[in-house]
């Protein structure tokens, strides 16, 4: 019996690769024209007390939570937006009101804020982060840690104009 | 000796976990209920290995209707243990239970515990309402076995990808244990028959 040298499966594999390739071709331009606005996660928006005061630090400090703040469309950086910030850390559950803080952007930006150590509740490390303001839509955001020993979060927003 | 050597087996695969999971480094930045609803998953997962044992009448002492008797009781131990572990992550965070119960909830893990929590309560209810239900025993065994199946499969993958108190190692022995003592108590009992078409 005669074998072809390209085999059923290697051709599958190729066919499949050109397509893929093709049709994310096809995506990309679209895409580059505006920097989407970032969905909610789910839960994000458990525990929230809406409100939380601008601090220095939350409690005793430790731990890093920083990121960025984009507007949606052009990814202009924010200035002086406020970003609330809570999680269960070493000094409280996440329900606690002490374990709640805010901080604003600066000019390119970012934002970010020392609180206490973030340490596993409800099975993951995580932490909560709102823009809940009125210039643009409100986002909450629930990022998990790649490891509870980690002691910083970054995570980034980018705002859909109300 | 023999007698001696499994009741200190059991003893060790239920204790262990259950100790170290009190000694959890976690538990210093909980308050009670949280620490409660923990606890009560490890006495869960723990029953989840007696009552095998309790219906193959492996346990020197409790064979036969003995075994099944307490089978009964440390069933309703189970219910309750798992009632109390998620009326206790209620009280703790109400928002994400709620999204745990409506399959909503951005972890992966809670939808096994869920499934889990489900196949526990209908396996128990079917066992407190057997008299009632006057179900053919052949129907009876075949539901309660796949409520049973159910709940380890998720009881265990549930444990398994949980950052939570139980050690690592001591949690992955336990629910290996458990996998395993209930297949084994599945093929001695030859729980498969149930699924074949019985000749006539």
């Amino acid at each position: 019996m005669k074998t072809s040298p390209v085999s059923r499966r290697s051709l599958l594999a190729t066919g499949g690769a050109f397509a893929v390739t093709a049709s994310s071709g096809v995506l990309l331009p679209a895409r580059a024209q505006g920097v989407a606005p970032t969905p909610s996660m789910r839960g994000g928006s458990n525990n929230y007390l809406p409100g939380a005061p601008i601090v220095e630090r939350i409690g005793g400090g430790g731990f890093w939570m920083s990121g960025t703040v984009r507007r949606a469309g052009d990814g202009t950086p924010l200035e002086g937006q406020r970003i609330q910030i809570w999680a269960h850390t070493t000094e409280g559950h996440e329900r606690d009101p002490h374990s709640h803080g805010a901080t604003l952007t600066n000019a390119k930006g970012e934002f970010r804020l020392e609180m206490p150590q973030i340490v596993p509740a409800f099975g993951q490390a995580h932490g909560h982060l709102a823009y809940d303001d009125d210039a643009f839509e409100t986002v909450f955001l629930r990022p998990v840690m790649a490891s509870s020993s980690d002691t910083s979060l970054s995570v980034d927003f980018v705002l859909n104009p109300v | 000796m023999r007698k001696t050597l499994i009741w200190a087996a059991l003893g060790v695969a239920v204790a262990l976990p259950l100790a170290l999971s009190l000694n959890s480094p976690l538990l210093a930045w909980r308050d009670p209920v949280y620490i409660l609803a923990g606890l009560a998953g490890v006495v869960a997962m723990v029953l989840l290995l007696v009552q095998p044992l309790l219906v193959a009448g492996s346990l020197p002492g409790l064979s036969g209707l003995r075994g099944r008797h307490v089978h009964r009781w440390a069933g309703l131990g189970l219910v309750l243990a798992v009632a109390a572990h998620v009326v206790a992550l209620w009280v703790t965070s109400p928002p994400d239970v709620v999204d745990v119960l409506l399959f909503t909830s951005p972890t992966p893990f809670s939808i096994w515990g869920v499934v889990a929590m489900w196949a526990v309560f209908a396996a128990g209810c079917l066992a407190w309402l057997r008299n009632k239900l006057r179900l053919r025993p052949r129907l009876w065994r075949r539901l309660h076995v796949t409520f049973v199946s159910a709940a380890i499969i998720g009881s265990v993958v549930h444990a398994m990808l949980i950052e939570g108190t139980m050690e690592m190692v001591s949690k992955t022995v336990l629910c290996a244990i458990v996998a395993i003592v209930t297949l084994r108590v599945f093929v001695g009992l030859k729980v498969w028959a149930l699924f074949v078409p019985q000749r006539r």
